[in-house]
């Protein structure tokens, strides 16, 4: 922009900087939101785009989009390079290219399966026209199809059932968290429990819950199988904790000014806890949450290994079984997986947390 | 009347007069509906070959012509598959032989399984590490070609059993199950090279009492990592898993079960009593599925091994490489690294009745159990009788025959119609003795390895007898 002689009107430079402000305050206030979600790196660049020097970003760039991707891809060409070196009974471990080359036949046959399915139920619709051109009428049937589950079911009955065991977990964990947080006396009772149970594996719980739901939960449904409630119980059981001690913890340190002023107006008990409790011990109640979530994943994935119910879990160790040659490749595209969904769910209760609550540390 | 329906009309007319054209040339093939109880069943397997026939069955279409919607079903180990059947989890599954006869008789978990089909004949392997190889190399007569003399015997193994006795190891060896196929066949084959494989006892289930080589369950997927760990020497385990040994050059297989005992039944499809019972026409139906699937796989010479190797080789049935799968499907099978032999018969579905459940099969299995000492009493030879009738169902299976020969998918030379469930006396073991399934007790007397008479097993000796 030339300043020039002839006389620029002020009102529009005014105007056009007042512009420019407008842009930089709604860059800065979305910036909290675009960090919670892990795209901090958009910020330098939508105020590059903005007009702000490209020199007093860079650095900020290189910060929050440069220097990641250099440690992605050196941990990538380290993988290409150490794999082919490992030798193992299943031929050598497999590099980046035949991990992605497994990831798209994985995909490749999760179409093909729908295929079979659409097949199948063109069959069942040729198979009850006929009946119905012969008067068979009552003995048509319309059934679900019958096939294996692909990688993509398998991902889905996964977040169903951690789903499911969190929040059982919260259920549980939340009101039990307040009690003993406002209690003294229900913290000391239940305190030794949580130390008792916390450090258990959710393999040793497996074997006592499976009996358990085996023996009461006799009449399954179809939207809920067995499998499914005794991997969600055992993730109930081993991510509970975390929310647990962090929802104690959050509540016991109320600002005891606000819990005085609450005795003064003499507030009803129920309201004492939805007005002063709960908004200030959300951070940590929202960081137990986090935890357990973290958790949970990682125990469902193990529950489902051991007990063979469906779900990632299975996947794995049903490749490891089958032991052919494409076995290595997609049990590491398994685990990326497991590593990216972990992230976004954890990402997930980060952007829930940042929504509810008032603190300025996060 | 619409164009439309006119049109549909003239087409089936048109279609049922080309039928019956036909029918004077070919069979026509119709399959006639019989009113099922349950449609919607979920079957179990273990990731093995053998379970071809289920897989077949779902794939071709034979369970949907039927009118059954099947879940095929892998599991983890076969306890869990038979718990499963037990409990009702699952409605059928592809057994070892001796599960069925085991769980009625009440070893191990008691509840009454019977079998309307025999899923298949040979299958397994005996496979020993390399460094057991090579110490037992020494001892095989080489033929013209300086290749090992095959069948090869355990006598050559025995010196290095001795060897590991005594510098202090354990001659460790793994098997599937206490009650399976292999457990016997690996006893057989070591007592008839003279290595005492070890007795059971009611108050002793490890089967290791007076062993020289000690057996251990592990299953079947694990077997060559299991081998490669140095945790056993040697296993008996069905297909790719002996294949997998050679392919991966952990091991190397010595003998097929086929030069054990030619065409000795393997596997079989398990109902609960009760269930059968209750759905007498789904079980036909799925024994006709399973027969037509069987009479598929063996079909005009193995035509059709090389489509069931690639759908076994599918990550939910069997999920090994294909080529490993191929190689015993397509009757061959590779000892030593680059010994690649012929043996046609290494998995046999259909040729020589190998579905037909005859009660002789039963009763050579319930006789190994007698023999080391699962059965811990003495029995008599009716006792054997009523047990093999009680869970071997030929009279299911020739029903089920019956409608498909009346349909046109089998003709009457293909079952054993007639039969009174005995084979004839067997000649064809490793050591030569005559099976008679009509006298199990005779049979065991011709054992110098094993329990016989009113022998028992008490503390860790024989007595009686």
């Amino acid at each position: 922009m030339a300043m020039s002689t002839t006389g620029v009107d002020p009102e529009t430079i005014r105007a056009k900087e007042a512009r420019r402000e407008r842009r930089f305050t709604l860059i800065n206030k979305s910036a909290g939101w675009l960090s919670v979600f892990g795209l901090g790196f958009v910020v330098p660049l939508l105020r590059m785009a903005a007009g702000d020097s490209a020199k007093s970003q860079m650095g900020e760039l290189v910060q929050s989009l440069v220097v990641p991707l250099t440690g992605i891809f050196i941990f990538i060409a380290a993988w290409a390079v150490l794999a082919p070196q490992v030798n193992t009974s299943l031929g050598a471990i497999p590099g980046p290219v035949a991990v992605a080359r497994e990831a798209a036949s994985l995909w490749d046959a999760h179409v093909a399966e729908r295929e079979k399915a659409a097949d199948f139920y063109a069959r069942q619709e040729d198979r009850n026209a006929k009946l119905e051109a012969q008067g068979k009428a009552d003995r048509v049937k319309w059934r679900d199809y019958t096939g294996s589950p692909t990688y993509i079911d398998q991902i889905v009955t996964s977040l169903k059932t951690v789903a499911l065991g969190f929040i059982f977990a919260t259920i549980v964990a939340v009101p039990l968290g307040i009690a003993s947080g406002l209690s003294r006396a229900v913290n000391g009772a239940l305190n030794p429990l949580i130390q008792i149970f916390k450090p258990v594996s959710p393999l040793a719980w497996l074997p006592i819950v499976t009996m358990v739901v085996s023996a009461t939960y006799v009449d399954a449904s179809e939207a809920l199988p067995k499998s499914m409630l005794i991997s969600a119980i055992v993730v109930t059981l081993c991510s509970l904790w975390p929310t647990l001690i962090n929802t104690a913890l959050g509540v016991a340190s109320v600002d005891k000014d606000l819990t005085n002023v609450s005795r003064v107006l003499q507030l009803p008990t129920w309201k004492f806890v939805s007005k002063v409790i709960l908004p200030s011990s959300l951070p940590l109640i929202f960081t137990g949450l986090r935890l357990s979530l973290g958790v949970g994943w990682m125990v469902l994935i193990a529950a489902e290994m051991l007990s063979q119910n469906p779900g990632l879990g299975k996947f794995v160790w049903d490749e490891f079984q089958n032991g052919s040659s494409s076995s290595l490749a997609k049990i590491i595209v398994a685990v990326l997986t497991i590593g990216v969904i972990g992230f976004l769910l954890d990402r997930l209760m980060y952007a829930l947390q940042a929504a509810f609550t008032f603190s300025n540390q996060r | 009347m619409t164009i439309a329906a006119f049109t549909r009309r003239t087409v089936t007319a048109l279609l049922l007069a080309s039928t019956s054209l036909v029918s004077s040339v070919a069979l026509a093939q119709e399959t006639k509906w019989l009113d099922v109880e349950k449609d919607e069943l979920k079957f179990g397997f273990i990731k093995l070959t053998d379970m071809a026939p289920l897989a077949v069955a779902y794939e071709k279409g034979f369970f949907e012509d039927e009118g059954l919607f099947v879940t095929l079903e892998a599991q983890a180990n076969w306890k869990v598959l038979l718990d499963g059947v037990i409990t009702g989890q699952l409605d059928g599954a592809h057994m070892l032989a001796g599960q069925p006869l085991a769980a009625t008789i009440g070893y191990g978990t008691e509840a009454h399984i019977v079998t309307p089909f025999s899923m298949d004949l040979n299958g397994n392997g005996i496979t020993v590490s390399n460094e057991v190889w090579e110490a037992m190399k020494p001892n095989i007569p080489t033929d013209a070609d300086g290749k090992p003399q095959h069948p090869i015997s355990a006598a050559a193994m025995k010196p290095v059993v001795e060897q590991y006795k005594a510098a202090g190891k354990p001659f460790n060896m793994g098997m599937v199950f206490p009650v399976s196929t292999h457990n016997y066949e690996l006893r057989y084959w070591l007592a008839a090279g003279g290595i005492h494989p070890g007795f059971y006892a009611p108050d002793d289930i490890s089967g290791q009492i007076l062993a020289e080589a000690y057996l251990s369950v592990t299953p079947p997927p694990q077997m060559p990592a299991t081998l490669e760990a140095g945790t056993i020497y040697g296993y008996c385990v069905g297909e790719p898993w002996n294949q997998q040994a050679v392919f991966r050059g952990i091991g190397v297989p010595v003998i097929t079960d086929y030069e054990i005992w030619k065409n000795n039944p393997e596997k079989v499809f398990g109902m609960t009593k009760e269930f059968v019972d209750e759905n007498p026409n789904t079980t036909l139906a799925i024994v006709k599925a399973l027969i037509k699937a069987a009479k598929w796989l063996d079909e005009n010479d193995n035509a059709n091994r090389m489509e069931a190797v690639e759908i076994l080789s599918q990550p939910q049935y069997v999920g090994a490489d294909a080529e490993v799968i191929a190689n015993s499907m397509t009757g061959t099978f590779e000892y030593e690294k680059g010994d690649k032999r012929d043996v046609p018969d290494f998995n046999v579905f259909f040729r020589y009745y190998a579905t037909y459940p005859y009660y002789s099969d039963a009763t050579w299995y319930l006789s190994q159990m007698r023999r080391w000492g699962q059965i811990a009493e003495p029995k008599s030879n009716s006792w054997f009788e009523d047990v093999a009738k009680s869970v071997y169902r030929p009279d299911i299976y020739e029903e089920a025959a019956r409608l498909l020969v009346e349909e046109g998918f089998l003709t009457e030379d293909e079952v054993p119609f007639g039969t009174d469930g005995y084979k004839a006396p067997q000649t064809e073991f490793i050591d030569g003795v005559t099976f008679d399934g009509r006298d199990p007790n005779g049979y065991l007397e011709k054992f110098p390895i094993g329990l016989k008479g009113d022998q028992k097993v008490e503390g860790s000796a024989v007595v009686g007898g």
